[in-house]
Order: C-alpha cells, then structure tokens, then sequence
C-alpha cells in the first residue's frame, strides 16, 4: 500500500469523469482524496452519462487526458470490460460476490432504491396511485428519457413492479406513465434542481441518493421521499480502471480510498451521501459504518429487487418500441 | 469608395418632391420602428428579466439574495481551472478564430463572385455543413482527428480548429449579404484596369465596401467561439461555458446557472459592443 | 482604356501578356484543403460508419432504417419544428433589421442592437428553455400557457428567440445596400410603395433573406440542448433521438445508428437546399 501512495504522489493527478460533487456526495469525496494524498483531480464532464465516460476513455486513448477510472452503470460496465484493467482492491473480500467480476475487471461500488421525492406541499404520499390525482396536474417527471437514462428506466420499472408487473416485464410501468400522461399529471421537463426549486417539476422519479435534499436543492422540511411497498428496486454502479490510464498508481490508490472502510474513507463517504455502500454488510458486522447516516437511508419494506442483465435489456427493447407512442 | 447611405438620407439632389409626403412618410416610418422595437424588445428582454429574477431568489420563492452572484466569485474549486484562464482561453480563442475565418472566407468568397461562379452553390452548401450536423454526432467524427492534434498539443487553444468551421454557416451568410449589395464586378475591372493586382483589389477595394457584412461576421464568429459549449465540453477541453457550467455543478445553488449564464451574457455583449467600435475607428482613416 | 505597362504597385496590368492559364479555381484550394480536412473528413467517418455495424461489419442494408415508421416520426417532427420556426424568425428577423438599417447608421442604438443579436443569436440550452418555463410554463410568472408543450408551438416559441437575432445579423448588410436613390427613382417614376417593393425591393433583397431562412433552418434542425433541457423524456425530433443512440445507459446505444440520423439529417439539408437553390432561381429572374 505503501509503495502504491508513493507511486501515485510521484504521479501527481487523478483524471476523473461524469462526477456530479452532488451526486453521492463525491464532491467532498474529491477533496478529501485530494488534501489526504495532495493529487490533483481533474474532474471532467460532469454530466456525463456511462456511455460517454467510455467514449472519453476511446477518444483520448494515449494522451494525458484519459479518464483514469470510471463509474458507469451495470449495462456499460458489462459491454465495455475490454477497456478496463484487473485490480482487486485490498477490502476485496468485505464485497458479496454477486457484486464483483472475480477477474477482478469490474467491482460495483454503491447504490440506492427507485423512489419518488416529492414537495411537502402534496402532503404525504403512500401509494403511485395517488399521483393520478387532478392535484398533481403537470407535475410528474422521469429524470430523463427511459431509453437512454439508467435512472429513468428503472423509474418506469418501479412503477411497473408497484403496478402488478415483474423484474421481466416493464409493460404495467408503460402503462402507468400512459395514464399520467392522460391525466395530464406527466411533466416532460428535463427535472434539475432549479426546476425543483422553481416549483415546475414538484414530483421526481429518482434514486433515493438523488432525491436528498442536497441534491435536489430544497430544504430537508419542503422535500419528502417514499419508496413504495413491495416495489424495491435497486441499482449499483461499477467502478473500473482503465487499461491504457495515464496515471495507474493514481488510479489505483483511487480505488483504494473509495473502498476503504476508514471513517472518512469512501464507503463512509458515500453513505453520508444517501446511498448504499457495496461494503454495508461487512461493515455493519465490524462496526466501522457511520450509523448515524446509516439511519438516515430510507426505510423499505419488501425485498428489494435487483435487474438481471437480460432483464434490463428486455426492458429497454420494450420501451425503444413502446415508450414515445405512450408518453408523447 | 463608393458610399453607403442610409435609408433615411435623403440626397441633397432629389429636387420637386412636396415636403408634406416626405415628412408623412419619415413619421410613418417612425412610428413602423418604435412599434417594431418596443414589441419585439418586450420578447427579448421580459425572459431575461425572469432569469434575472430566478438568480437573484433566496432559498424561498419570493425573497431575493444575492447569494447565486457572489458564489461564482467564491466557488470551491475541486477539480476545475479557475474562471480566469477559461476567460483568458476563450478570449485567445475567439480572436484566433475571428482571423483565420475572415482571411480564409472573405478573398475566397470574392474570389469566387468574381471568377469561379460555378463553385458558389457548392461553397454555400460546404458552409452549411457544420450547421447541419449536430455538435454531439460532429464530434464521434472529430475524435479521431483530435486525438492527433493532442499529441501535439494538450491547450485548449487548439479548439480553433473546428470553431472556425462552426463559424462559417453564419459568417458564410453575413459576408454574401454584403457581397450582395455591392457591384464586385464593376469595382474589381476598374481596379484592375488602374492596375491594382488582386491582392489590392480584394483588401484595399472591395473588402472596406463589406464594412457591415465583414463586422456582422466577426461579431456572429466571436459570439459562437464565447457560446460553445458541447464540442469543448465532450472532447474535455475547458473553457467559458464549460466552466461555467462545473462552477454551477459545484454549487449547491440552483440560482448558480443563471447567475452564471447572464453574467457571460453580458461579458459577451459588453466585448462585441467593443468591437463594432472599432469598425468604426478603423473607418475614420479609411 | 489606357493601360500602363506597370504601375505604382509593381503589378502588371491585365491586358499586357497573358500568362499560360492557371485555373482560376485554385484561388479556393486554401478553403476547401481546410474545409476537407477539419469538416469533409469528420463528415466522412460519420457516413461510412453509418453503413457499418456495432461490430464494424459492413452493413448497406442499415439505410432501410431511415425509412422504419419511428425514424420517419422524428424527421417529420424536426421538419414541422425547423419550418415553423424558421419562416416565422425569418419574417421577423427582416421586419427587424429593416427597423434597424433605416436608423442612424453610427448611432448607439445600432451598435446596442447588432450586438445583443450577437449576444441572443447563440443564447439557449437548458438557460433559455428555463427561461421560458419560469415565464410561460407549468407555474409561469406570466401566464401558464396551456399550449406550451404542444409541440411544436411551445419548443417553437423558443427557438424563434435565438433566429431572430441571427436573421438580422445576417440579413442587414443586405439592407443596407438598398440605395435609398432607388426608392426616389422609382418614385419618380410614379410607383406606389408597394410596387416599389414588389418590383425593386424585394427581388433585389430576395437572395439575401432566402439565404437567411435556409440558416434558420439549418440552426433550428441541429439545435440539441434548447429542446433536451424543455424536455427531455420523449425524443420529438432527431437530434434528441440521435442523443440517446449515442449516449444511452440503458445497452441502446449504438454509434451506427447515431451516424445514419446523422446523415439523414444531411440528406435532409441537401433536399432543402435544392429547392432553395430553385427559389433563388426564380427570384434572380426578376431581377432580369
């Protein structure tokens, strides 16, 4: 470990992509990295969905602004492993198996449940159905568009497992979002936190981790979020180093500090960031897990249900041919 | 040269006209003008005055802070340059792309009304190329192409290759506009029989007669080169909107976009203020 | 014609000596090398890989693609939006440049106005879509305009702000060498206003406000940002979809399929162009 501090001072920077400092509290992931080691990160497109990281990785292949590391979605991750180099960070028996790829290729790293954040100002919700109320006209958004954003189709399948459907089938989800849309409660704004805060889009299907106060922008007493029962799904991101990164000890002792169980390592970070830990279990069994954010995640009740690879491609076949003739 | 006057000169020769229709028709076109410009100054300005306002909201709606100004000022810079060097880049940039635009379009658009008619479709049509593909599928074509440049060069300066070509649909368009209104022909043969060489003829004789097509492009190219946002922000490259835009990643604000958003606007405005001065200094010692 | 054998500048004068002819075309290669290099040769990767497969295959039949129901919509709906928008910005983008060239010609106000244009012409993304919703959408300040997502009306609106501004930078040098002689002679001549323009005006400023249209088009067809911040959900014209074929997460991105819209879109252009260039035909008649 010693020698791998030494080698990536020596290197002196750290190219990360797509980003947000809002998303999973990365922001402050970043700067504790940077005064802990005195790297330099070089944050670059923080927008960026999984697919363009990878297209950044393909673009700069060779010069010194190659992404060092990602952190893309399950979909990419599995499409792309070609471009990544095997690395086994030292916690790498603290992850559950189903979690990593034992070559080491890929590892995910945190997640959270579907759930819909709403403003406090519609009361308290308890059920989708409540959304096809007249009280929610123009107020009902995905964040972006189920064919091409991983949060947003796995919006469309919650509704569709809160709806009577199943992880195999996101046709009730389709649906749903029809009837909204008939209703006139569907929203098609892009939802940011200015809309948020401007009242425009006041109902957001979204990540648990992204739908906190933080993130969204608005006060934790105007913003509420419910996950509804028995529709629990989760998604993980992946970590993945790349093969040809032009600073690999950097990259490498990143993956480090965002695996370490330390107090202010990353898997701590995250979780004060709302999400979900890879390393939770674990770390609640050796007591190294903040538990005061651990308390703050919200509480679910059912199983949570997790998409299979051919389950998520089946999806977005389904919504590619279905999706704009519901919603538009 | 030949001069340009204005639409509401009237030459001291017109001679039998009765001042009555001539004074009518001054105030009707007056009264056409503040019409015009009151209605479509409200389209323009009230947007802007709701972007104002959204800048200026304190964490409630309704009350006003200035807390989204202030933070453009004091932003935490993890990760990202800090805002003077994109504004320095993004300067060098635009005076980079402003020149090579105008010293490779205007003498080949003269060029071609004078000699080479056959090609002007084509030329328009190329110029109208870049307009035509968007910036995101532009750039899976340029990326092998940059990647060889970044061996050469890391800076952000090298952006002026392709702005220069985003630049050209719409300085294409504003430099034939002023082509238009002026006899190339004409002006070219009676230099050329004083015995001007083409170079003259081109810069000396029908260039100073562009003045407003000429200006209308630099203004139209500096304007793209300060706006552009998408190619510098895919190929990873900094500079003013993409910093601005991670300065209103970074901060928790909302109101920080806006913010950000309007004070480039004006930033931009005040510089192409600047420079339609000076066409106009340049003109007293033509 | 006197013609000296040299004059001040050391030029030879046209007449003397004809030198061997070089074609007069190579006064464009400067243009068109870099054209080729920096614009040709992008356009180029996108093309062939829009012929080609994920696995880069060769694959012809992908054209047939551009003609599957979906793919049509798109297009259809980017037509129906670049027309609205543009016919519309062009009219006021004259109407405004004519209210502007029959100012003072050094005056502030046309310094203030050519410059804002610069300013708005390349305004919009996610600013000025917000813009726009805080005015006119869901809980505007304004009103809340119930048509406002009816596409294309509400993106429309929109994107008329950003062409008027380009049409009167683009149009004004035009205007500007309207001689106001003209409109004395041909007064003289015992023309109304309206048959000045008719039979002067207009046809003299037909190329340059036909030019300008046809760049509205252009800018309305691959404007990505303005309409992905209004709204982003559902792709109503191509560049959205183009969007999602290059950046989905969801293992729907394919960079082919991004190309052919791509080229599509080029196609497009090239048959709007056509009947430009026969628009412009016609106009150069009257002026016979």
């Amino acid at each position: 470990m010693n020698a791998l501090v030494t080698a990536a001072k020596k290197e002196g920077t750290l190219n990360v992509i797509a980003l947000p400092p809002t998303w999973a509290n990365y922001g402050t992931i970043i700067s504790t990295f940077e005064k802990k080691y005195g790297i330099t990160v070089n944050s670059a497109l923080p927008d960026g969905s999984s697919q363009q990281e990878v297209d950044a990785v393909k673009t700069e292949n060779g010069t010194a602004k190659a992404p060092d590391v990602l952190d893309v979605g399950m979909a990419v991750a599995l499409a792309n492993t070609n471009l990544f180099a095997p690395y086994e960070v030292s916690t790498w028996s603290d992850i559950p198996a189903a979690q990593k790829a034992p070559n080491g290729l890929w590892v995910q790293d945190y997640g959270g449940y579907m759930a819909v954040g709403y403003s406090s100002k519609f009361g308290t919700i308890t059920s989708l159905s409540q959304l096809l109320g007249p009280k929610f006209k123009n107020a009902v958004a995905l964040n972006g568009n189920p064919t091409s954003a991983n949060a947003a189709l796995n919006g469309v399948m919650m509704a569709s497992l809160a709806e009577g459907g199943s992880a195999s089938n996101i046709a009730a989800g389709v649906s749903f979002f029809q009837k909204l849309k008939a209703a006139g409660n569907f929203s098609p704004i892009q939802a940011t936190g200015a809309t948020i805060k401007a009242g425009t889009t006041p109902v957001v299907f979204n990540w648990d981790y992204l739908n906190i106060p933080s993130y969204v922008g608005v006060a934790q007493a105007n913003w509420k979020v419910f996950i509804p029962q028995n529709a629990v799904l989760g998604g993980y991101y992946a970590q993945a180093i790349n093969k040809d990164a032009p600073h690999p000890a950097a990259a490498r002792l990143w993956e480090e500090f965002l695996y370490s169980q330390a107090a202010n390592g990353g898997q701590n970070l995250w979780l004060q960031g709302g999400a979900r830990p890879v390393e939770q279990q674990a770390m609640t069994a050796n007591s190294t897990i903040d538990t005061s954010a651990a308390a703050k995640l919200p509480s679910v009740t059912g199983t949570p249900v997790f998409l299979s690879p051919t389950q998520a491609t089946d999806a977005a076949n389904y919504l590619a041919a279905n999706w704009a003739k519901a919603v538009s | 040269m030949a001069a340009v006057t204005a639409l509401n000169e009237t030459p001291a020769t017109s001679a039998g006209r009765p001042r009555g229709m001539q004074a009518r028709r001054r105030r009707r076109l007056n009264i056409f003008r503040y019409v015009v410009f009151t209605v479509l100054g409200l389209f323009f300005v009230l947007p802007l005055l709701g972007l104002l306002r959204f800048s200026l909201e304190g964490t409630k709606l309704g009350t006003w802070s200035g807390t989204a100004w202030r933070q453009i000022a004091s932003y935490q810079n993890t990760g990202i340059p800090p805002l003077q060097s994109a504004i320095e880049i993004t300067l060098e940039l635009a005076v980079i792309t402003c020149a090579v635009m105008l010293v490779l379009l205007v003498p080949t658009m003269i060029w071609v009304r004078l000699k080479v008619r056959w090609l002007e479709r084509t030329i328009e049509f190329l110029c109208l190329l870049p307009l035509t593909i968007p910036a995101i599928v532009l750039v899976v074509g340029l990326g092998p192409i940059y990647n060889k440049i970044q061996h050469f060069s890391l800076s952000s300066l090298m952006l002026f290759w392709i702005y220069v070509v985003l630049a050209l649909p719409y300085a294409y368009r504003a430099l034939a506009a002023g082509l238009s209104a002026i006899d190339v022909t004409t002006l070219s043969e009676a230099a050329r029989s004083l015995g001007a060489s083409w170079f003259t003829v081109i810069v000396r004789v029908i260039a100073p007669n562009m003045r407003q097509g000429i200006l209308n492009a630099v203004l139209l190219s500096w304007a793209t080169v300060f706006g552009e946002f998408t190619i510098a922000y895919l190929l990873l490259y900094t500079n003013l909107q993409v910093e601005l835009y991670s300065i209103s990643r970074n901060t928790p604000n909302a109101g920080v976009l806006f913010s950000t958003s309007f004070a480039a606007l004006i930033f931009t405005f005040v510089l192409l203020l600047i420079l339609s001065y000076v066409g106009r200094i340049r003109r007293g010692r033509g | 014609m006197a013609v000296a054998a040299t004059t001040e500048t050391g030029a030879r004068s046209w007449r003397a000596g004809r030198r061997p002819s070089v074609p007069s075309w190579l006064g464009t290669v400067p243009f068109l090398a870099y054209v080729a290099i920096f614009l040709l040769w992008p356009t180029g990767i996108v093309v062939v890989d829009a012929f080609k497969n994920p696995n880069g295959a060769w694959a012809f039949s992908n054209f047939t693609e551009l003609f599957n129901p979906l793919v049509r919509g798109y297009f259809i709906g980017s037509f129906k939006l670049c027309v609205f928008s543009s016919i519309v910005g062009s009219v006021l983008g004259a109407i405004l440049a004519y209210a502007i060239a029959s100012g003072d010609p050094d005056g502030v106000v046309r310094r203030l106005y050519l410059s804002a244009s610069g300013v708005l012409g390349q305004f919009g993304g996610v600013t000025l879509a917000f813009a726009f919703l805080v005015l006119v959408g869901p809980v505007g300040l304004l009103f809340h305009a119930s048509w406002y997502f009816d596409f294309p009306w509400g993106i429309g609106l929109i994107y008329i702000y950003f062409e008027i501004p380009l049409m009167v930078l683009v149009f004004l040098p035009a205007i500007d060498g309207v001689r106001v002689q003209w409109r004395e002679a041909s007064e003289n001549l015992g023309s109304s206003a309206w048959q000045y323009w008719r039979y002067v005006g207009g046809p003299l400023l037909m190329p340059a406000f036909l030019g300008g249209a046809l760049l509205l088009f252009a800018a309305a067809l691959s404007a990505y940002a303005t309409i992905q911040a209004w709204e982003n959900q559902v792709a109503y014209v191509v560049p959205q979809q183009i969007s999602t074929a290059l950046s989905s997460e969801v293992g729907l991105s394919n960079v082919n399929v991004a190309d052919l819209l791509a080229l599509g879109m080029v196609i497009l252009m090239a048959i709007v162009m056509t009947g430009y260039a026969l628009l412009q035909r016609r106009a150069a008649r009257w002026l016979r």
